[in-house]
């Protein structure tokens, strides 16, 4: 009997490309995540005061450098129209 | 005596369409469920049947309208998925309802797997609007404006357990709870108590304590008494006071964790008298605090914070589980509860990668340092909607997952996954698999039952009234061997 496996990219043959632009992969792949560190051990007590002074300025300057990135991607996609958007933005009351 | 866990979320999403003066909510909500295709010519009616929205948990009927939609309503409304979802419409929001489950981190796969569905089948139905309309969709609570729709938890108890002895510590515990699982919310839909950002996008509109109804007046406690199971043995508590949450790691607690205090209740070791005075008011007050430092009433008299009160629900959880065998997702809820709370003790702000509150939080203060804007500023506001936007690309949430900025409890594939698969180890593989299977034989469905049409004109239907049968070891050698449901039912039968 033929077992029925769904393939997802079978599914609707006939349905057309999506017309709305996506270029981001629809979830990136696992690999590409950075984890976030918190609370890396080097950098608490041990080693030479200096020492241990710079690694956590170089830290904190990663840090906020990626914070940058971040506000600057939410900048892109953030709706341009606020005020107009959340004023219209009116749902109907539910469960 | 508490039984195994199964449980299960119905979400309703916020639905709008930009650039489209003829918006309608109702229309746009249909045009989204029908734009999700998994069998092109699905027929299948949701079987109404055995709905009883009416029944009440304390033990009466309440008088009152059942809505119950025509048949060609019924199947423009309506979508029973392959992997055993339910995704339809309720009143005027999409609803994704995820089949059961009997574990927290299956729990998150599937709901997650829900925001994917609807993301496919909001970029369907925007082929089918006007040029230039874009329809949206935002897994939230609340429109600021003093709507809100809900997400629903769904757990099977022992009908045994008295209800009064569920009602009497899950007030305190559904009041407190958000400090841990809320979703975040600027400013306030309480003109009397305004606030600038508060914890729980719900806690502004619950009203009573324990009620039937869902949509005005909301209890806290909710006693809707429709066990879709076998009513001697089951009940279904419906839990209406949780926020539409974003973080799997947020999700991943939210259940875990209350399906652990459910089967302490049930199993008689709930140690502490936890009463507040007044819940109600209980319920706002910890949501605007942002420091946890608020104290609330207890019903003697006393004083107690909102972290005070989930520590104690902590320590008993502790204690109850010491002496009974945790499977491993259990352990692994209890030990990352653990660590919350002690981190809401320490700086509530550590959780900016785990919590959906502080993670919003955070992102906003953060936006509104650069920016150099205050909470009233509609940007502000912009942003606590964007964070729930279900597009992978635009919505906040899915930015910082993409980013490698909040921490996850599950994989990509396993969300995949479930989108066409059904879990393996609750009824919902029966339902999945035949509507598999079957499509063309199936003529209804409900969580526990499912109808097939048969070549003589008859109809039959099979009950499924135990949530733990009809699993793929019970019945995945007997579907192997049904080429149709004819031989399925013969099959059955022998």
């Amino acid at each position: 009997m033929a077992t029925f496996i769904r393939d997802p990219k079978s599914l609707g043959g006939t349905r057309s490309v999506e017309a709305e632009a996506d270029p981001t992969p629809f979830y990136m792949a696992a690999g590409e995540q950075k984890q976030k560190n918190k609370g890396g051990g080097e950098d608490e007590g041990g080693g030479e005061k200096g020492e241990g002074g710079q690694k956590l300025a170089e830290k904190g300057e990663e840090l906020k450098e990626e914070m940058d990135e971040l506000l600057d991607e939410i900048d892109n996609v953030l709706e341009e129209n606020a005020e107009e958007f959340v004023k219209n933005y009116v749902q109907r009351g539910g469960e | 005596m508490a039984i195994p866990t199964v449980m299960g979320t119905e979400i309703e999403f916020g639905i709008i369409v930009k650039n489209d003066p003829d918006f309608d909510p109702i229309s746009s909500c249909v045009l989204i469920v029908n734009a999700y295709r998994e069998e092109p010519d699905s027929n299948i009616l949701w079987d109404y049947d055995q709905e009883n929205p009416l029944a009440d948990a304390r033990g009466f009927q309440v008088e009152g309208e059942k809505y119950t939609p025509n048949q060609q309503e019924n199947i423009a409304r309506n979508k029973t998925l392959i992997n055993g979802a339910r995704y339809y419409v309720d009143h005027a929001h999409p609803e994704y309802s995820c089949p059961e489950v009997t574990n927290a981190r299956e729990l998150v796969i599937h709901e997650k797997a829900g925001e994917r569905v609807i993301e496919i089948s909001r970029r369907q139905a925007n082929h089918l609007l006007p040029d230039g309309a874009q329809m949206l969709i935002h897994k939230n609570n609340s429109d600021r404006k003093g709507n809100s729709y809900g997400c629903h938890e769904n757990y099977l108890m022992d009908r045994r357990t008295p209800f009064k002895k569920i009602v009497e510590p899950l007030l305190p515990f559904f009041s407190t709870r958000q400090i841990w699982c809320g979703a975040g919310k600027v400013g306030s839909e309480s003109r009397n108590h305004p606030c600038d950002n508060q914890i729980s996008q719900r806690a502004d509109f619950f009203e009573t304590e324990v009620a039937l109804d869902t949509m005005v007046k909301r209890p806290i406690v909710n006693t809707r008494d429709e066990p879709h199971a076998d009513r001697e043995k089951y009940r279904r508590l419906h839990v209406i006071v949780g926020d539409s949450n974003m973080s799997e790691f947020t999700i991943y607690l939210r259940n875990g964790v209350t399906a652990l205090i459910l089967s302490m209740i049930e199993d008689g070791a709930v140690t502490k008298d936890l009463t507040l005075r007044d819940p109600v008011r209980a319920i706002r007050e910890v949501s605007h605090d942002l420091t946890l430092r608020h104290e609330l009433t207890m019903e003697d008299g006393s004083a107690r914070t909102a972290l005070e009160i989930q520590s104690d629900f902590l320590e008993m959880v502790l204690a109850y589980s010491s002496s009974r065998p945790l499977d491993p997702v259990q352990k692994d809820v209890l030990q990352k509860w653990q660590e919350v709370i002690e981190a809401l003790g320490r700086d509530p702000m550590e959780l900016d990668n785990r919590i959906d509150w502080v993670i919003k939080k955070r992102l906003i203060e953060r936006y509104m340092g650069r920016k150099d804007l205050a909470w009233d500023d509609s940007q502000v506001q912009m942003l606590d909607l964007q964070y729930h936007d279900s597009r992978p690309d635009k919505g906040l949430y899915h930015l910082l997952e993409r980013q490698g900025k909040v921490e996850r409890i599950v994989t990509d594939e396993e969300i995949q996954h479930a989108l066409y698969n059904p879990p393996r180890d609750t009824r919902a593989y029966f339902r999945g698999e035949c509507l598999r299977r079957y499509s063309s034989e199936v003529f209804g469905v409900n969580w526990d039952s499912i109808s097939f049409g048969l070549e003589d004109e008859s109809i039959k239907r099979v009950m499924m009234a135990e949530p733990l049968k009809g699993t793929a070891e019970f019945v995945e050698e007997l579907l192997e061997r049904s080429e149709t449901a004819a031989e399925l039912l013969e099959n059955m039968g022998s």
